[in-house]
């Protein structure tokens, strides 16, 4: 294939991939989910857990974005330092963006800050976001694509704690988001906690926390331990699906960590709406590819 | 026996039910969310509709052009709480009986929905094909010069639900009564873990 093929051989099969996310649920969810669902014993609780099952069907059958809110589309990128298509991945995902937005169709969700004004595509300035990391030597890539909601969006908080506060001081700012915004964020939610130094880096863990399948762990018994606490702590809280009460809070809790200045203790908390639309997949250097957050997918 | 209200929605309607009932909406539907709601109250503009004894829903669709009109996609409700600055002095201004929304909203709202008789009530979240599918026609859509996510949408909806009532005419807000109860069992849970977490020594 000449650079230009490769190059529109990768931008259909990422427009595809973020058209197919936004209408299925990962296979991880869905499992989640289906336990939550039998755990519960009130009659709200089953009817809304009713209404996003049959969402859901509906949502494959019409084939149509599963949530209205598509979000702004962010992509987190592991690339191979000698990935053929480097420089030009940039480009790629702004037009796959476009493609997908009226394919899908996604909604219209970037609003040109300052102007105010939507621009109609769900692209602008820094949208979509992209993180990277490089992965020396590796020939492929990996991408994770994501479309967090507002709802889910709202409870995002980050904050520099002093050492005294310890770790205690991040279980009570945990609770805290959850008890306040995290009940309007569609529960049952995954909570993401990145601990760190300051603000910034302690919010890009915590989402990145949230991109990490369900159900793993934190590679320091310490932290996984605080993991399965959180988790079983946020669950005794019952918001339940809606915040409408219920048996369980959340779909998990992942807490993901980086050294930290002696003087400080930064916290983040991000959460995953029920409807987490979260995908990944690696695309090769010859633009074959596999999906591994949805095994029965087909783009 | 699901209850189901249509509008226009008249008082005695809404009068005897209380929070946590499930009701399905007939009639007309109109979306109207954060920049709506500024228009009205802070920028004094007009409501290009008349919403008396109607319905809004804070939501924000996907439409798409069909036939030379338009054809919801995909609907569901956005969070109810970002209009609370506004929806007491909404009520008031226009009549409205029903705000379908997501999550609870705050006092405010609750003593507008008193005083004028109006309800909140909650389609669940995320749901927004199986709201699409209950939306029979798109009318018409005013104020398209905020984008699809912000415009008025006027939906005439069938069987529209389920909605769960929060916020009933007498004064009852579920996510309150539901807010206290999670906050009560907060307080020996964050000690419980906290007890466990002493890393640093």
């Amino acid at each position: 294939m000449s650079n230009e093929q490769t190059i529109k051989s990768m931008t259909a099969i990422m427009a595809k991939f973020i058209d197919y996310v936004g209408k299925h649920l990962p296979d991880d969810v869905m499992e989640k989910l289906g336990e939550l669902r039998g755990k519960e014993q009130s009659q709200l609780a089953k009817i809304v857990y009713d209404s996003m099952f049959e969402n859901l069907k509906k949502a494959g059958e019409l084939n149509r974005p599963c949530c209205q809110d598509t979000g702004v589309i962010q992509f987190f990128i592991r690339a191979g330092s000698n990935f053929p298509l480097l420089a030009d991945v940039g480009d790629i995902l702004v037009d796959a963006v476009r493609e997908a937005t009226c394919s899908a169709p996604l909604r219209h969700n970037a609003v040109e800050t300052f102007v105010e004004k939507n621009t109609g595509d769900n692209t602008g300035t820094r949208v979509p976001w992209i993180d990277w990391e490089i992965l020396p030597h590796e020939k492929s890539i990996t991408i994770d694509v994501y479309m967090a909601g507002g709802g889910c969006t709202l409870p995002g908080a980050a904050k520099v704690l002093m050492p005294a506060a310890g770790y205690e001081g991040i279980v009570e700012f945990v609770f805290d988001v959850m008890t306040s915004y995290g009940v309007n964020a569609c529960p049952p939610l995954l909570v993401g906690v990145g601990v760190s130094t300051a603000v910034e880096t302690a919010a890009m863990l915590s989402k990145k926390a949230i991109l990490r399948p369900i159900g793993t762990r934190h590679p320091d018994p310490r932290a996984a331990e605080m993991e399965a606490l959180l988790e079983n702590g946020l669950n005794d809280l019952g918001l339940g699906p809606q915040g409408l009460s219920g048996n369980a809070s959340v779909m998990g809790v992942h807490i993901e960590s980086s050294a930290r200045h002696p003087s400080t203790i930064g916290v983040g908390v991000s959460v995953g709406c029920w409807s987490h639309r979260r995908g990944t997949i690696r695309i090769n250097e010859d633009m074959s590819y596999d999906i591994f957050s949805h095994r029965k997918a087909a783009l | 026996m699901n209850k189901s209200l249509t509008t226009p929605i008249n008082n005695e309607d809404i009068e005897h039910l209380t929070v946590g009932d499930i009701v399905f909406l007939d009639g007309t539907l109109v979306t109207c969310r954060d920049v709506g709601h500024r228009r009205l109250i802070e920028l004094g503009m007009e409501l290009p509709v008349d919403l008396k004894g109607l319905a809004i829903f804070h939501a924000g669709p996907i439409v798409a052009k069909k036939d030379g009109g338009w054809q919801m996609i995909s609907i569901g409700p956005t969070t109810s709480m970002r209009m609370e600055r506004f929806e007491k002095q909404f009520i008031e201004r226009t009549g409205v009986k029903l705000i379908i929304g997501k999550g609870g909203m705050g006092p405010e709202t609750v003593e507008g929905c008193r005083r004028h008789k109006a309800l909140h009530a909650v389609f669940p979240g995320g749901c927004a094909v199986l709201a699409a599918t209950e939306v029979e026609e798109i009318e018409r859509v005013e104020w398209l010069d905020l984008g699809m996510p912000e415009a008025l949408w006027v939906c005439r909806v069938k069987s529209f639900g389920p909605l769960i009532i929060s916020i009933d005419t007498k004064g009852n807000n579920l996510f309150e009564q539901n807010k206290a109860r999670f906050n009560e069992r907060k307080g020996p849970i964050v000690q419980s873990i906290s007890r466990r977490v002493r890393f640093i020594k």
